[in-house]
């Protein structure tokens, strides 16, 4: 297993240099984060995660869940560590303060999420979706409710889920067929079963707290029937400690290809005591703050991993000697060279920093905005930072899920024979990796959400978000000669994707089908101009510290800089000719032509 | 009683040490630092002591730059309730620091100093011993166990033969090992408290201490890298190499 160190010098870099993350001490409610408290929660998450979630990431994939009558158990270690992490208060880190939270950014907890998801992403799957269930409940319900659950959840001594996949509905969740009917007390009975729910029975909390999508009687079909629910495990006491147990249990649980010691779980609801969560036949676009959130946080998931991955790299193409450099030995008094100096191991390890990093700063952004889009004293800010954060969603959930793939499949080809084997930890990155592109809405779906919604939403105010920026920083540095070999590849890449905007926004507008046959090529157009505009910026702060790089920090920022320029980003150009070809080599095809031949 | 914990800021343990291109010394430019693992232990082991009961206040104190400051919170956020800085940009040596922590303890009045028994920037082992001789106190050092009751602190030491057993009178200074205890994460709530414990400030001067070093490095040099190993083939080759190569039999 290669050894983790979390990477806290980026992201100080990322927080306080890149994208100004100390700003957000000037709006009320985060005054806490002052600089050096920013620091020091970095610090020990990275203690914590170092030194307590990683040792425990390839036993709990060896040995994952276990499920026996109803109960399952985590991994050796997982009760411990999560014992930990709640007496540490890491869940409520980013809460409200009313609830008993710790009230830092929505940007603070990102970073500590990508530390989680580096050490132990199956540990991080608990707490992530019991946050994803805090803000839910927060947003939505009501004021009995919250006083009831909030503070649970913060603490961590209960967990959340969400209850939204059956075994006939995954992405149309129009089809839901979970009931609710209505009890004298008004709660609410709810019947159905649910398939795939992430940690839906596990040991490490004393309750455990569902959000249900249900239908109500006699509610429209389609999404627009569907109301959201809060199911406990154990129905809270008038005390508020857990009481008898509900009448929801777990009918079993997955074996899986990787994420071994998350427990996905087959829930059968049998008459269980819900309560309604905000208004009926609302529960779609209640259960979106969740989902929204969590598909940020998913896409934080491809991060955690790829660093993780790129850390077993770098170590593995210092010590593997194999070869000689094509311009002569370079370590003549050894037998051979060490791999990291062939070009082509360098392509992948220079594709993964520039990744990684790329998608540390880019999701540290939109982060940020999602702070500002909560808390900022002034609507039309407020109102920016959302319209970033939506545009940018899916976005981040399938570009960083996809990239996270491609990232830790490299590891595992730097690794050589080495990577395929599991004792060296590599290979079950990219099988932890691979739910990410499908769960919270598949990459294919998150393409939709990008061009049917997002795109044309308020007449493209939500991607104008995103182009004045970009527009703004190449007029600023049009001039800029040091800049130049940044700005320039920037300026072309801004150039094909405005070109392609225009090109979609007509002929989806007319052909739906058109848009649909260019979503998943857009999106990665739109997020690969997305990271060279991190990376633009990350050269202008870099070239400014120069004279002051004791370490080579900047040096190697502006060196990866350079191949993300070179090397990465004239992907778009391929892109847009694979864009503009349409749909027709898609849809010209009969569908008996997909037809198994003997 | 009053437990003072002398701490200090040195290059992360985790983080590969660079020597500076002049060979003057170590490069700390833009490193990460972090609180000694020493002092690490005794700022547990003290606040232990105040959960118990047996010590009423944590008083941690470290003399360095000025970003000493952040291994000071450090050990308030692990429990500790007050700071006190020594800021210099002087490269302090173990008796200019024995020196300072005397004045601190002579305007604080601890019953009891608890400090790493060295620091593994220097790895000196000195200022521990060097603090009781100034003060005249009794001292027990590389301890992995400490009890106190009636007036004195029987402690366990490790030693080269075993371990020994010392009852120490107290005002002292103890030394902590590595064994003494496990230091603890500090939570969340905790990290956000200490940003409001108070930090006193006194510069060496106030203290009345001159800390102009006294020795001079001449080269800091990298240890030789390390060689290769080598498959023998039999152990009578392995026990030739052992001793005609490497001469340890
Ligand atoms: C480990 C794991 C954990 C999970 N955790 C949870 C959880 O906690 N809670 C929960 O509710 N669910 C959970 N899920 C379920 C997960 O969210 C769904 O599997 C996912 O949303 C996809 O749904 P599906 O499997 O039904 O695939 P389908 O919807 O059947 O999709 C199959 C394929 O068709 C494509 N497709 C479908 N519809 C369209 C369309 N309209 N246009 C274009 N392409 C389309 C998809 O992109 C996909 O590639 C989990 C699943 C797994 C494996």
């Amino acid at each position: 297993m290669p050894s983790y160190t979390a990477p806290l010098r980026d992201m100080r870099f990322v927080y306080h240099e890149l994208i100004d993350g100390d700003s957000l001490q000037e709006l009320p409610a985060y005054a806490e984060a002052t600089p050096d408290t920013v620091d020091a929660v970095l610090e020990e998450a990275g203690k914590l995660c170092r030194d307590v979630l990683q040792p425990l990431n390839r036993g709990g994939d060896e040995e994952g869940c276990t499920y026996e009558n109803g109960v399952v158990r985590t991994p050796a270690g997982f009760k411990e560590a999560y014992a930990a992490f709640v007496e540490g208060g890491w869940p409520s880190l980013a809460a409200d303060p009313d609830y008993g939270g710790q009230g830092l950014p929505h940007l603070l907890n990102t970073l500590v999420e990508e530390l989680i998801c580096s050490a132990n992403l199956s540990f991080g799957t608990y707490p992530g979706l019991t946050h994803g269930a805090y803000r839910a409940l927060h947003a939505h319900a009501s004021q009995e409710l919250k006083d009831r659950y909030l503070p649970k959840l913060a603490e961590g001594t209960w967990t959340g889920t969400m209850c939204l996949t059956e075994p006939h509905c995954g992405t149309d969740l129009g089809l839901v067929r979970t009931k609710a009917e209505t009890n004298d007390d008004g709660s609410y009975a709810i019947s159905g079963t649910k398939i795939y729910i992430s940690c839906g029975e596990h040991d490490l909390a004393e309750n455990i707290v569902h959000l249900v999508l249900a239908r109500l009687p006699g509610a429209p079909a389609g999404t627009k029937g569907i109301s959201l629910f809060v199911v406990p495990k154990f129905l809270p006491n008038e005390d508020g400690t857990p009481g008898v147990r509900n009448g929801v249990s777990c009918g079993g649980i997955e074996h899986k290809m990787g994420l071994n010691a998350s427990a996905t779980c087959v829930m059968n609801f049998e008459g269980a005591t819900g309560w309604l969560v905000g208004e009926s036949n609302k529960g779609m676009r209640q259960m979106f703050t969740m989902m929204n959130l969590a598909r940020l946080a998913v896409g934080i998931q491809g991060i955690g991993l790829s660093e993780a991955s790129y850390q077993g790299a770098v170590q593995y193409a210092h010590d593997r000697k194999q070869g000689r450099g094509l311009n002569g030995p370079r370590y003549p008094d050894r037998k051979a060279d060490p791999i990291v100096v062939h070009p082509d191991v360098r392509r992948m390890l220079l594709t993964m920093r520039a990744y990684t990093e790329g998608m540390r700063a880019l999701g540290a952004w939109v982060a940020r905005e999602a702070d500002i889009a909560d808390a900022h004293p002034d609507a039309d800010r407020r109102q920016q930072g959302d319209d970033l954060v939506a545009l940018m969603t899916p976005v981040v959930k399938a570009l960083f899920t996809d990239l996270g793939y491609d990232v830790t499949n490299l590891g595992v080809q730097i690794h050589g024979g080495s990577g395929y084997v599991r004792e060296t930890g590599m290979e079950q990155f990219v099988r932890d990796c691979r739910i990410a592109q499908i769960y919270e809405g598949a990459n294919g779906i998150q393409g939709l959400d990008l061009v049917g919604r997002k795109m044309p939403a308020h007449t493209g105010r939500s991607l104008r978000r995103f182009f004045h920026p970009v527009a703004n920083f190449l007029a600023e540095h049009q001039d800029n000669k040091e800049l130049a070999p940044f700005v320039q590849p920037l300026s072309k890449g801004f150039g094909r994707l405005q070109t392609v905007t225009g090109w979609l926004a007509q002929k989806g507008l007319s052909d739906p089908e058109e848009a649909g046959a260019a979503a998943t090529d857009y999106l990665r157009l739109i997020g690969l101009v997305a990271l060279g505009y991190m990376w633009a910026r990350t050269a202008q702060v870099a070239l400014a510290h120069t004279g002051d790089d004791g370490d080579g920090f900047y040096a190697a920022k502006l060196a990866t800089a350079r191949f993300f320029m070179q090397k990465l980003l004239p992907q778009t150009g391929a892109l847009v000719s694979q864009i503009m070809s349409g749909k027709d080599a898609l849809m010209d095809v009969p569908e008996s032509a997909f037809a198994l031949s003997a | 009683m009053k437990v003072l914990v002398p701490v200090k800021r040195v290059l992360d343990p985790y983080v590969k040490v660079r020597v500076k291109q002049d060979k003057s010394g170590v490069d700390l430019s833009n490193a990460k630092m972090a609180m000694n693992p020493f002092c690490e232990i005794a700022v547990e082991q003290a606040v232990r002591l105040k959960e118990q009961g047996v010590a009423s206040e944590v008083v941690v104190v470290s003399a360095g730059p000025q970003q000493s400051q952040e291994t000071l919170r450090t050990g308030l956020a692990m429990g500790a309730d007050r700071g006190v800085l020594i800021p210099t940009d002087v490269a302090l040596e173990p008796l200019a620091i024995a020196k300072l922590l005397k004045a601190v303890v002579d305007k604080e009045d601890p019953g009891l100093v608890l400090m790493g028994k060295q620091a593994v920037d220097g790895d000196n082992n000195q200022t521990g011993q060097m603090l009781a001789a100034l003060l005249g106190w009794a001292q027990g050092t590389f301890i992995s166990k400490v009890e106190l009751q009636d007036g004195a602190a029987q402690v366990t030491r490790e030693i080269d033969g075993g371990l020994e057993t010392l009852q120490v009178k107290l005002p002292a200074v103890l030394t902590v090992d590595l064994r003494l205890c496990e230091p603890r994460y500090a939570s969340l709530p905790n990290i956000m408290k200490a940003k409001k414990k108070p930090i006193d400030t006194h510069s060496p001067e106030d203290l009345g201490v001159d800390v102009t070093p006294r020795l001079q490095v001449s080269r800091v040099e990298e240890p030789p890298a390390r060689q290769a190993g080598i498959k023998v083939e039999s152990v009578q080759e392995l026990v030739k190499k052992l001793h005609e190569e490497a001469k340890v039999i």
